[in-house]
């Protein structure tokens, strides 16, 4: 009896211990699902419209013409790389490879330029700084369609050609000044005339953000730097490509790189601008995109073609990237 | 530049003898003098510049107002008006009665981006919480796995998407507006990143009072982490009012269309004249437009905090 008695208080603290640690094991395992349980939500919609996709996407793009509803009646498609070479073959196709590259080879430097001075230029005043920076950013918060109409409306004539009634806004400016008027957008309009409306735009909605950040990276360079120049009678324009340039060089790098990577990704400006047709009337889909290809090959039944566009895409993007951070790594001042 | 002047001076005149040291005064009071006017002529052509580059961003907007308060007749004029000669308010009128339905279009946006802004917040707030503060196998790996996904163009993924959504029969519906874009990585990246500052003790505290995860996560990170929930809820909105492509592909019937693609969609054309009513047009782009302003004006910090991180419009 006492020595049961005596036992017994023994065992149970073995056995508490025992089961203390059982609890923290089951704890620690309920803790690892836990944790699962929290990422479930995100982790099923990802794997359905992300991880799924990109897949997908490379099967598509391996089967010649592949078309949903031709799959959902049964239909099979060939295997290779058909929709590679026919994509690259295809007329719209090079049309909107050629007018994505111009628009982006016109608008990253023109904006980063632009976006530069004006930073530098807003970093050394004082007065009205505030309003300035307000105003530089407000396109940003704009409906890219929206404001995309009223360029439009800036840029082109009103009635037929040649007795338009109203030249626009903007040819007014320009006879103001004593030039010529320019069939910016109407029909008949000239492609280059097009690409400077889409251009002028493009930079419009592109200068808030490089403002910003480059705005913000001047902040952060150290004052001493440009005191010591100052001491050192440095004029302002060997302080600007002596010492704000390179330690700059990491913003610049980011906002070209984003610029890039948003410009063959064009498409709403152009939407915007000339409207689902992607193109002036009577010449549509002169000025369509990358993108636009890739919505259109959609709704024409073609994901197979898309598939391959958008790989290709990608492809771009992935090498222009490379390139960038390639040249930014020799030439960027960290 | 006054400053660096008496610097200058004060390092350099021990070493003078008298002479020179009088002679060099002159020369600093005239390049002072001359530094002066050379400042003020340089401020004088930065708030020209800075000046001409505002207008430049300005003058769509003003545009954009006059002309959606002048008449069809005046907005035709040879020579463009430059303030409408009366304020024609019934533009605005028309824009909500004519072929564009807005009033329905603004219910169906506002629905969208109610319903997927705050399910969109339960989900990243949850995912971001087990990232940064619970322990598991493959955290780092699948952490890095979703940046990595970032990378790769939305085009890639709308294909497949379009496909799935259509054999699930969801097109036509609110569903397919907001399911497909409910989880955002990079969402998930910048509550991580801020739910990371909070300090553990916090938690382990918590733990030690017995609060459950998620009373701990509502009652203390979630307000801690309140700029970093406006800052998503405001891109999220911003992102419905401003989404085309995906709506336009999936969702092209009055019931559900979205207010840009409505505002695109629709024709604008006068019936009695059988020409395009731009100042309608225009009255409807700044009905569009000015939510959007207000949103900023309001929000300003948390927009701009967001958008220098994202590099990415909405």
């Amino acid at each position: 009896m006492t020595k049961t008695k005596a036992e017994k208080p023994a065992l149970t603290e073995e056995e508490k211990k025992l089961a203390e640690r059982k609890k923290n094991l089951r704890k620690a395992r309920f803790n690892r699902y836990k944790a699962w349980l929290y990422l479930s939500p995100a982790i099923i919609l990802l794997l359905i419209f992300t991880v799924w996709p990109i897949f997908n996407t490379i099967r598509l793009s391996l089967l010649t013409d592949f078309n949903y509803l031709g799959e959902l009646r049964g239909k099979t498609f060939e295997f290779g790389f058909d929709n590679f070479v026919n994509v690259a073959q295809y007329s719209g196709f090079l049309t909107c490879l050629g007018n994505t590259m111009l628009l982006t080879v016109i608008t990253v430097p023109v904006s980063t330029m632009l976006a530069l001075i004006v930073a530098v230029a807003l970093n050394s005043i004082k007065f009205l700084k505030r309003a300035f920076q307000t105003i530089f950013f407000l396109p940003y918060v704009t409906n890219a369609i929206a404001i995309g109409m009223v360029f439009m409306t800036m840029f082109q004539m009103i009635g037929d050609a040649p007795n338009y009634s109203s030249i626009g806004i903007i040819n007014t400016i320009i006879e103001a000044f004593g030039g010529t008027r320019i069939n910016w957008v109407n029909p008949g309009s000239n492609y280059w005339a097009n690409i400077a409306v889409l251009a002028i735009y493009i930079v419009w909605n592109a200068l808030p953000f490089k403002i910003l950040v480059l705005l913000g990276g001047l902040q952060g360079v150290n004052k001493q730097y440009y005191e010591a120049a100052k001491v050192d009678g440095a004029s302002r324009m060997r302080i600007f490509w002596r010492i704000t340039v390179p330690m700059l060089s990491p913003m610049i790098a980011y906002v070209v790189i984003t610029g890039f990577i948003g410009g063959f990704k064009e498409y709403s400006s152009i939407v915007g601008i000339f409207g689902d047709e992607m193109g002036p009337v009577g010449a549509p889909r002169s000025l369509n995109t990358m993108v636009g290809f890739i919505y259109a090959s959609i709704t024409e039944n073609n994901q197979g073609r898309a598939s391959a566009a958008a790989l290709i895409l990608f492809a771009i993007i992935f090498v222009v990237t490379m390139i960038n951070l390639y040249v930014s790594k020799k030439k960027v001042h960290y | 530049m006054q400053n660096t002047v008496e610097k200058d001076q004060a390092v350099s005149a021990p070493q003078e003898d008298v002479m020179q040291k009088s002679m060099k005064e002159k020369n600093i009071k005239s390049v002072s003098i001359r530094q002066k006017v050379v400042k003020a002529l340089v401020q004088i052509l930065l708030y020209a510049f800075l000046t001409i580059m505002a207008i430049s961003i300005l003058f769509p907007f003003y545009w954009m107002l006059i002309s959606s308060l002048k008449t069809l007749n005046e907005y035709n004029e040879t020579i463009p008006t430059l303030w409408p000669r009366q304020f024609h308010w019934e533009n605005y009128v028309t824009a909500f009665t004519g072929d564009l339905d807005l009033g329905r279009l603004f219910l169906n946006t506002c629905i969208v981006g109610i319903v997927s802004t705050i399910l969109s917040l339960v989900v990243t707030v949850l995912s971001a919480f087990a990232f940064a503060r619970l322990d598991f196998k493959g955290k780092n790996a699948l952490f890095a796995a979703l940046l990595a996904t970032m990378m790769i163009p939305g085009e890639l993924f709308t294909i497949t998407n379009y496909i799935t959504v259509s054999s699930l029969g969801w097109l036509n519906t609110f569903t397919v507006l907001i399911v497909p874009f409910l989880v955002s990585v990079f969402y998930i990246y910048l509550l991580r990143q801020n739910f990371l500052q909070i300090p553990n003790e916090l938690y382990l505290a918590a733990k030690v009072d017995g609060t459950s995860d998620l009373k701990y996560l509502w009652k203390v990170m979630v307000p801690l982490a309140a700029p970093t929930l406006v800052s998503i809820t405001i891109l999220k909105m911003m992102g419905a009012w401003n989404s085309y492509i995906w709506p336009r592909l999936v969702a092209n019937d009055a019931a559900h269309k979205l207010v840009t693609v409505g505002l695109r969609g629709a024709s604008f054309v006068d019936l009695a004249t059988n020409m395009v009513n731009y100042p309608a047009q225009m009255a409807a782009v700044v009905i569009v437009t000015i939510p959007l302003l207000l949103v900023f004006i309001f929000f300003r910090k948390y927009i701009m905090r967001g958008v220098s991180r994202s590099g990415l419009k909405g």
